[in-house]
């Protein structure tokens, strides 16, 4: 069996004395499309941020393509970094550039690209989106849906080879919603892409996923394929999928400590 | 005793915190400044700093230095009269103007106008994400986003002075040669023969120390906004902006204490 790109071993994270990942351990395979599952609170943006270097865990580690992202040499890092691409939830573009400059961003900071290759690549991808004729636009003019996949353009720009969503179709309309599924399916199979999504909306995680992992008050508590999750012996697992309140202690515990401790994610 | 023993904790507690900012912020500007030398600086960001700082802010300097410079002239006219001393009215205008109100009344309304609207920026960037997707692009923070700005600051802030000075000196003319009827002879004199290289270059000294307090301030409160939870969100960033003006005027008058007391 192949390596896989991305494992994650024994990571703990806190906030405060809030223990909001504990024990984590997950790998992803190359062209495969990973979804992180879990309600609100449960540690999935936190894990998703661990795993792009943006925050340390109190213990664990993270290899990705080789490199152990907490205790890479910053040069290291920013070569890894080159072949990821992060689509986030707001988009998080840069607000005082149009959506042109900033898909042509990561090119022109990271690349010697002449400028009308650069302006070709942003056109493509800014088609590819089905954003066309959008790029003199400020991001303050583009709707919730036009901004996400906006920065799924510029998440793309540089081919990577490892792509991460952060709630891809939260906010967005129903519709919307299935276009950008299939954008994440049309990603992996035309360009070969190793997919990481983090999400709570069920009908996008039984569409695309090839592997789900649940997570549930900072735990792995189910991970397999889809079908192996919808028939989850797990009651939590089974209560998310059925939409069913959940009464596990633990969960509520974690919880409202995260509130009290203003640290959730 | 509970309650002195919990005020004095508070206090410990509080000065614990300002030295940590303190580390934080010196080590902040450290690495901005040693982004420097990690590759070369945008220049056109640095253009575009240059003409939010400078050129955006020329017409307030313009107006507040010459109500400025005629209110210092009546001042002193209604001083110096008495006196009978009326043809030292340019050089006390010009003296008072490059050695002291011009650094300072130009750092006070860069502040206002400037540090505001940078701190603001920061942490509505910092909460948006931008500076995570900024990360995770490889691309580096200081470099692109902190570097231009500070260096525009530089730039921009002695050049302001300069021109809050000379505006400031003209509307000292304007008081006191067409309202109140002074020699233009004297006062032009008074300010040729007053003003030694030294003033100049005290003053100088003093725009680009503010130059560097008034974005290094606002960047470091904009910048490290997340560390405090309580900060995030629209009221973070307004709080965060208030603080971060208080502190760089603060700090700013500060400075130009010492300075001042260095210079004479």
């Amino acid at each position: 069996m192949a390596k896989p790109i991305i494992t994650v071993e024994n990571l703990f994270a806190q906030y405060g004395d809030t223990l909001v990942l504990k024990d984590v351990n997950l790998t992803v395979n190359k062209g495969e499309i990973l979804v992180i599952m879990g309600g609100s609170g449960s540690g999935k943006s936190t894990l998703l941020n661990h795993m792009l270097g943006l925050k340390t865990p109190t213990s664990g580690t993270i290899m990705i393509d080789d490199v152990d992202v907490f205790t890479a040499k910053n040069r290291e890092l920013r070569n890894l970094r080159k072949k990821m691409g992060v689509a986030f939830q707001g988009g998080a573009l840069l607000s005082s550039l149009t959506v042109a400059n900033n898909v042509k961003l990561p090119l022109e900071q990271n690349t010697s690209l002449d400028k009308q290759t650069i302006d070709i690549m942003v056109r493509m991808k800014l088609e590819l989106m089905n954003m066309a004729g959008t790029g003199h636009l400020m991001p303050t003019e583009l709707s919730g849906g036009m901004l996400k996949r906006a920065g799924l353009a510029r998440a793309v720009v540089m081919d990577p080879k490892l792509l991460f969503f952060d709630e891809p179709s939260a906010g967005l309309d129903p519709t919307t919603a299935v276009e950008l599924d299939e954008l994440i399916l049309t990603l992996r199979d035309a360009m070969n892409m190793t997919i990481v999504v983090v999400t709570h909306e069920l009908e996008s995680v039984f569409k695309i996923a090839d592997r789900v992992v649940v997570l549930f008050a900072g735990e792995v508590v189910a991970n397999g394929s889809v079908d192996e999750i919808k028939n989850s012996p797990d009651e939590r697992v089974q209560n998310m999928i059925n939409r069913k309140p959940n009464t596990h202690r633990d969960d509520g515990e974690v919880y409202f400590n995260r509130l009290l401790d203003k640290g959730g994610n | 005793m509970v309650y002195l023993f919990k005020s004095v904790t508070k206090l410990g507690e509080a000065a614990r915190q300002h030295i940590d900012n303190l580390g934080l912020a010196t080590l902040f500007l450290l690495r901005i400044v040693s982004s420097l030398f990690t590759g070369l600086v945008s220049f056109k960001q640095v253009i575009k700093q240059i003409y939010f700082i400078g050129n955006r802010s020329l017409v307030v300097i313009i107006v507040a230095a010459l109500f400025t410079g005629m209110v210092v002239a009546l001042q002193f006219y209604d001083t110096l009269v008495r006196f009978g001393s009326v043809d030292l009215l340019g050089s006390a205008v010009a003296l008072s103007l490059i050695k002291e109100l011009g650094p300072v009344m130009t750092a006070l309304m860069l502040i206002a106008r400037v540090g505001s609207a940078t701190c603001s920026e920061i942490g509505i960037m910092r909460n948006e994400q931008q500076f995570d997707a900024l990360d995770c692009m490889a691309i580096n923070s200081y470099r692109y986003v902190m570097l231009p700005r500070l260096l525009a600051a530089l730039i921009c802030v002695p050049i302001l002075t300069g021109v809050f000075d000379l505006v400031g000196i003209g509307g000292g003319y304007i008081v006191g040669i067409y309202i109140q009827g002074g020699s233009p002879g004297a006062y032009i004199q008074g300010v040729m023969d007053t003003i030694s290289f030294k003033d100049v270059l005290v003053g100088q000294i003093k725009s680009l120390v503010f130059g560097l307090l008034i974005m290094w301030i606002p960047l470091f409160y904009g910048f490290y906004l997340h560390l405090n939870q309580k900060n995030m969100g629209a009221e973070g960033v307004s709080n965060g902006t208030t603080q971060a003006v208080v502190m760089s005027a603060i700090i700013m008058l500060f400075s130009d204490y010492i300075i001042s007391s260095l210079a004479l």
